[in-house]
């Protein structure tokens, strides 16, 4: 292992950098390939059936093959389709999708860039993702598919500014805009009471739904609801630009989950954390998977998830003008209540959470 | 030339680029994408003069909402491509004399001398714990708070009088009540009645 640091070390820069790139990339790519895996397998228990259970040991083998019948699809462009667009639209909703993982904090200071704005910076990069959608449903010449760019466009900002707000009450509670300082501040002597998803829980919740809307899933999925618009947006895409919208789609619910995980339910952070003695932490096997760490994040991560999948089997779709009424006359409300209410506690230096802020 | 005046060399091509083919292009839905693109390589601009605030700020309003309502709007209207054409020649020497018009009296008012590197100072530069968000809050809310809260107030009136000018009550549409339908009991939607088993002979 030594060697191959010292390799590391003496490489230029930006090689370096591409590395953790590449190092941060691909296991994401892995686990988007098997959450779909997982989601046919979940969603098919919930349904008393078996799920993809033929391609390799118990079906483990299924998102490979998956990938690989989409690999060598054709890409058919349609007739007056605009072509360039048309192409570039995957990639525009890919790309933000993998951008905003820049700044995620995966451990206590590991993350590809400590940026001072983190959590503004993920909610811009964020934001640009619905123009892949929009540019996707406007490029394909079609009427299904600018139907659903329609919907997906305005259920996007409706429900961008309940998410902002959300993240306003955890800058408020952590006072500062860097992920790996907001999981800080959730750190204390009492371990998951600590986390911010107690005082901000509805803020916890809304942010949740909300992801669930940004990222156009069910329950929330009018842009490629099946049984009005075919399939939305994508309706004219095939083989892998078909493929990298439904890797953006995955990619987004992973990256909810891990913000969701970071900014309420304290990151890294064991749930112990504070409450076993600190001596307890040395022990060799027990200490190393009960204190704080990696493992806590990525079993956060999968638990949000569940939930994301758990949800889709459960709800029926939304209608149209009840998810605007839900996000503009609900949510937005809710939010601003529990921003004062939030001021109040701050103000008042309610222990735990918010005794040690300056 | 170092790698900072590189990038903003690219970037500045890359804006007047951009912005040249929002004026030029005929279809209006790629003159808004490129518009798009103008504010996103402006905010590029910006975070190379470390206000990264703004840059973020420049991304998330403009790019993430602003015009994602614009192209919403621009792609419903069908613009008629035709009609956009037609009489270009017949009205361009008018466009240019008012464009000609413009220029000068841009230029009599700013000047050429106002745009030296002299003239601007060189900004300050900042350690990399230098938060410019926690900064620009803190001026906001302190030194500037009453300009500040008087455009929130009157964002908020335009708000308000976008909404009251638009809203209209037709009596003929129907609505739907979200609280009676949540708040509907078994009594209301179904009635049990009883009836006699039927009896074979």
């Amino acid at each position: 292992m030594e060697w191959l640091f010292e390799i590391y070390t003496a490489l230029p820069r930006v090689v370096q950098v591409l590395l953790q790139i590449v190092a941060v990339l691909v296991p994401l790519m892995l686990s988007v390939a098997y959450l779909t895996f997982a989601e046919r397998k979940v969603i098919g228990y919930m349904h008393v059936r078996l799920g993809p259970n033929r391609v390799g040991p118990k079906g483990w083998l299924q998102p490979i093959a998956d990938a690989v019948k989409l690999i060598f699809k054709e890409i058919i462009i349609p007739s007056g389709a605009n072509k360039y667009l048309f192409i570039i639209s995957p990639v525009l909703s890919i790309a933000p999708a993998l951008a905003a993982w820049a700044v995620i904090p995966f451990d206590d200071g590991v993350a590809l860039a400590n940026v001072n704005a983190g959590l503004l910076y993920v909610l811009a990069i964020t934001s640009i993702g619905v123009y892949g959608v929009i540019i996707a449903g406007w490029a394909s010449n079609s009427k299904y598919a600018l139907l659903g760019a329609m919907r997906s466009a305005a259920q996007i900002v409706a429900y961008e500014i309940a998410m902002g707000f959300a993240l306003v009450g955890v800058l408020m509670a952590s006072g500062s805009l860097n992920l790996g300082a907001i999981v800080h501040a959730q750190k204390g002597d009492f371990g998951f009471v600590n986390w911010f998803f107690i005082p901000l829980f509805p803020l916890f919740v809304i942010y949740f739904i909300s992801g669930i809307a940004e990222t156009n899933r069910a329950p929330f999925d009018v842009a490629e609801g099946e049984s009005e618009i075919v399939a939305g947006f994508h309706v004219e895409y095939s083989g892998m630009a078909f493929a990298v919208f439904f890797l953006a789609e995955y990619a987004n619910m992973i990256l909810v989950s891990a913000l969701a995980a970071l900014m309420f339910l304290g990151g890294w952070l064991s749930p112990l954390d504070g409450i076993l003695p600190q001596s307890f932490m040395a022990v060799p096997v027990v200490g190393e998977v009960l204190g704080s760490g990696f493992h806590w994040l990525l079993l956060k991560i999968a638990v949000l998830l569940f939930i994301f999948l758990w949800l889709r089997a459960t709800f029926p779709r939304y209608r149209y003008d009840q998810i605007m009424r839900l996000g503009w006359k609900v949510f937005i409300p809710i939010t601003i209540v529990w921003l004062l209410l939030l001021g109040i506690m701050i103000l008042w230096r309610v222990a735990p959470w918010f005794s040690g802020l300056g | 030339m170092g790698a900072e005046k590189f990038l903003f060399y690219i970037f500045s091509v890359l804006i007047i680029f951009s912005a040249t083919m929002v004026i030029t292009v005929r279809n209006p839905v790629k003159a808004s994408l490129f518009l798009v693109l103008t504010f996103f390589f402006s905010a590029v601009i910006w975070l190379l003069l470390e206000a990264e605030f703004l840059a973020i700020a420049l991304v998330l309003v403009y790019v993430g909402a602003v015009m994602v309502l614009f192209l919403f709007v621009v792609m419903m209207l069908d613009v008629n491509l035709e009609r956009l054409k037609a009489g270009f020649i017949r009205y361009l020497p008018v466009g240019i004399a008012v464009a000609l018009i413009m220029v000068t009296f841009i230029i009599s008012v700013v000047g050429g001398g106002a745009f030296s590197l002299a003239k601007i100072a060189e900004p300050a530069r900042h350690l990399a714990d230098y938060s410019n968000t926690k900064e620009i809050g803190s001026v906001l809310y302190t030194v500037y708070v009453y300009p500040f809260e008087i455009a929130a107030v009157i964002l908020l009136v335009a708000i308000v009088a976008a909404i009251a000018l638009t809203l209209r009550h037709r009596p003929e549409t129907k609505y739907q009540n979200p609280v009676r339908q949540i708040g509907v009991t078994k009594s209301e939607r179904i009635r049990i009645i009883q009836m006699p088993t039927e009896k074979k002979k």
